[in-house]
């Protein structure tokens, strides 16, 4: 199992919440997890119900069987500045530099750094060891940037190394591009049964994979329940509006007959399954196109009650069952 | 399709948050010349932008749509699967006649306006750059730039590269004055404005104390009064050699020395966009989902876009669901269904044809049916199935599939009102969700349609404030 695991998707499938609940997956049985936050949007906070993530690990959740989830936002103008203090014990230099205005151009413009920075950080979680030589975290979980941004994201540092052939940064580029393509890393991907999430991960995984970056597993997020089976959909096509009429009044739903309650509800029930037979054959296409990605492919229910915090370890929960931790 | 019984009351609740926008209002206002799409990712920013630009231009208007990042199909569907850059004709667009015959909306269209036009592009943010580069740079020292490894990878992808450039194209569709309409998708952005902030921020970048440091020591170079400045200079470059390597803080010098002439020309442009987007002409439309997150970024752009003095014009709400029985409560659909399922009352015999005529009365039928036999063991599955049997539970089916959709909708309804209670003042369209994608032509002019369908019922006084304020300026 792979320490560090990334989590990307199309931006509304879910991938912050699939973060979370593969952190709280991964810490059950005593594990400690990490949940690493590079895009500055809070939605791990939000997630969990507590208040706006500082740039400091916390404890934010225990798993069941005593595990812990610990979170952190990472602000990359104060890693980049923690990094100076780090390695060069340049407090001083860093606050001038960034009075100078260095340090913004450090995080917001300069090519990549903000996201050597973002990668640097999460690498150093994992590999970070107590005295005792074991690891602080068993597993850094991190809710990455979207699928079409995620193969430049993740190897930015080999880019780097290439522009700063020599220097710390280079050396530092390269450390943390040893962690990313090594099997220490697996990054999934989030999608919807829909045409173009699965479109954009299957390109997700065409440009890891040229970019020798390790792809882990494919999660369908808010998968449908199925309420209606093939012969029910056969069934709607050519089914006697009169006689579903019938089985409506039986149900206490009014009168069969022309006007009555019951009648009146057929059309819109039959249009409404008629719906779910269209979208039921675009979602066994696209279940058709992400089986040939050759990849394990998990599916997570649609929650009826919306994402909350319950949600959440029921997601983990689902998870487990299924092998992902 | 059966006359729709929809409940006027349930239809009242979903039309009560806001006031209504009305888009081909917008659309036709000849004062309106960019309308921008916003929004989180995943909402539909893309198809909303197309089908505008589509239904304008079919509407008579000479419009332009640019896209950021449309998905293969719809992009090829218009003819701008290539990248190069410039505006392509889309084929394909009804003019107003076959619009008339069509029958549909070809009322609003009729006033006299002919000849629309739609043109298409895709955004290739590193062509745009270099053109910048090239406008403003005499041709060696264009080329020394467009060289330099430095310049390469900041116009290929720095955090933002894309927005500015979105911005840029903007503003150089908007010069050539070719069009009378510029729709603009904005890119998926990492936080929701960066479109807005990367040209500040590059500007401030280029105009900062760290180009100046950078440009330094070869302009001051040995002037002797200067040699105290000096120091810390190199000081400072020292310091940023350490960290960036001898090379990549050489590359960047060159950049910067290279760059110098055309930094305020960056500026200027960068003003002049922003400005652009401020300008009565503008309208901005935040799109978004009835979903929890993305309400939370729509209502964040709203903050955003009124603080920084931006004309938001209304919220486009895709992918709205809705039903056409909508006076049966999930509740009620839930329990029909398993009286359907109940294996007593499903396996009756055809003797009980009274049941399945059961009077308007609600209850009574209930109860008739639990007093039905209990005996008949036909195995659920398997074994030959009553037809009776086979409908009813298709029936319940259906009945459960209802209430899975109006468990939807309350949902929905529950987010939207967080929405509206904090922006009461936004003018909202819903699009009603379509059971699959969209990615031909006939497919955005439908969306078009139900984007302006979202505002039948709009008044006079329910416009947009943006599009109002304009008419009446004009």
């Amino acid at each position: 199992m792979s320490r560090l695991q990334v989590v990307s998707g199309k931006g509304g499938t879910g991938k912050t919440t699939v973060a979370a609940a593969l952190a709280l997956a991964l810490a059950t049985e005593g594990k400690r997890t990490l949940l690493v936050e590079v895009e500055g949007r809070q939605g791990i906070a939000q997630l969990f119900e507590t208040e706006a993530l500082p740039y400091e690990e916390r404890k934010i959740a225990v798993a069941p069987g005593g595990g812990e989830v610990f979170a952190l936002a990472i602000d990359p103008e104060l890693a980049l500045l923690d990094y100076l203090q780090m390695f060069y014990k340049l407090g001083g230099a860093g606050r001038a530099l960034k009075k100078l205005g260095a340090i913004d151009f450090a995080t917001t413009i300069a090519p990549g750094i903000r996201d050597v920075l973002l990668t640097g950080k999460a690498c150093e979680a994992a590999r970070r060891k107590e005295k005792s030589g074991r690891f602080v975290y068993d597993y850094v979980v991190m809710d990455a940037p979207p699928t079409g941004r995620i193969t430049r994201f993740l190897n930015v540092n080999d880019e780097v190394a290439g522009l700063a052939k020599i220097g710390p940064i280079h050396n530092q580029a390269q450390a943390v591009m040893g962690v990313l393509k090594s099997p220490q890393t697996a990054v999934h991907l989030v999608t919807l049964l829909e045409e173009m999430p699965v479109q954009e991960t299957a390109d997700g995984i065409a440009e890891l994979r040229a970019a020798r970056l390790p792809v882990g597993r494919v999660v369908v997020n808010m998968v449908r329940p199925q309420v209606l089976d093939a012969d029910d959909l056969e069934l709607v096509r050519t089914v006697e509006r009169s006689s579903v009429a019938r089985s409506l009044a039986t149900a206490g739903l009014g009168g069969a007959r022309r006007g009555g309650n019951a009648e009146k509800l057929v059309g819109p029930l039959l249009e409404q399954a008629a719906e779910y037979a269209e979208r039921h054959a675009l979602e066994q296409e696209q279940r058709a196109v992400l089986g040939e990605l050759g990849l394990p492919l998990h599916e997570l229910p649609l929650l009826a009650e919306g994402m909350d915090l319950a949600g959440l370890y029921e997601l983990a929960t689902e998870l487990r069952k299924q092998g992902l931790s | 399709m059966s006359p729709d019984p929809a409940d006027p009351q349930d239809t009242a609740r979903r039309l009560s948050p806001a006031r209504r926008l009305d888009v081909d209002r917008l659309l036709d206002d000849p004062g309106t010349r960019i309308v921008v799409c916003c929004g989180s990712g995943g909402v539909g920013k893309t198809t909303t932008a197309a089908a505008l630009g589509l239904r304008a231009a079919e509407r008579g208007r000479k419009v332009v749509v640019l896209t950021i990042d449309p998905a293969r199909r719809l992009a090829q569907s218009m003819g701008i699967d290539s990248l190069d850059n410039v505006p392509r004709r889309v084929k394909g667009i009804e003019d107003q006649a076959a619009g008339a015959a069509r029958g549909d909306a070809a009322e609003g269209a009729g006033e006299g306006r002919t000849g629309g036009e739609l043109h298409a592009m895709m955004l290739d943010m590193k062509r745009t750059f270099d053109e910048v580069v090239e406008a403003h740079a005499d041709p060696e020292r264009a080329a020394t730039i467009l060289a330099n490894p430095f310049y390469q990878s900041l116009s290929a992808g720095f955090a933002g590269t894309q927005e500015y450039m979105a911005m840029e194209k903007l503003g150089q569709l908007r010069a050539k004055d070719e069009w009378d309409l510029i729709v603009v998708d904005t890119p998926p952005s990492r936080s929701a404005l960066d479109f807005l902030d990367a040209p500040k921020r590059l500007g401030s970048f280029l105009d900062g104390r760290l180009i100046r440091l950078l440009t330094a020591p070869a302009k001051l170079g040995g002037r002797a009064g200067m040699a105290f400045l000096n120091v810390g200079m190199s000081m400072m470059t020292g310091t940023l050699g350490k960290l960036l390597g001898g090379q990549l803080l050489k590359d960047v010098q060159t950049f910067v020395a290279a760059m110098d002439t055309t930094f305020g020309g960056f500026r200027t442009r960068a003003d002049a966009t922003y400005k652009l987007l401020q300008a009565p002409g503008t309208a901005f439309l935040v799109v978004a989902a009835p979903e929890r997150d993305a309400l939370r970024e729509a209502a964040y752009f709203v903050e955003r876009l009124a603080a920084e003095r931006m004309p938001l014009v209304g919220l486009v709400l895709n992918r709205v669901h809705g039903s056409g029985a909508g006076r049966l409560s999930a509740e009620r659909a839930l329990a029909a269904a398993e009286n359907l399922e109940d294996p007593r009352i499903v396996d009756q015999g055809d003797g009980k044809a009274g049941l399945r005529n059961s009077p308007d009365t609600e209850g009574s039928s209930r109860t008739a049916a639990s007093e039905g036999a209990a005996g008949d063991p036909v195995s659920e599955d398997g074994s030959p199935t009553h037809p009776e049997h086979t409908v009813d539970r298709l029936a319940a089916g259906l009945l459960r599939l209802h209430a899975e959709r109006m468990q939807l909708l309350s949902r929905e309804q529950r987010t939207r009102d967080r929405f509206t209670a904090r922006h009461p003042e936004v003018a909202v369209v819903d699009v009603p969700a379509l059971p699959g994608d969209v990615h031909d032509l006939a497919g955005l002019r439908d969306i078009g349609a139900r984007l302006a369908a979202g505002a039948t019922d709009m008044t006079g006084a329910a416009g947009a404030t943006g599009t109002a304020e304009r008419t009446d300026a004009s």
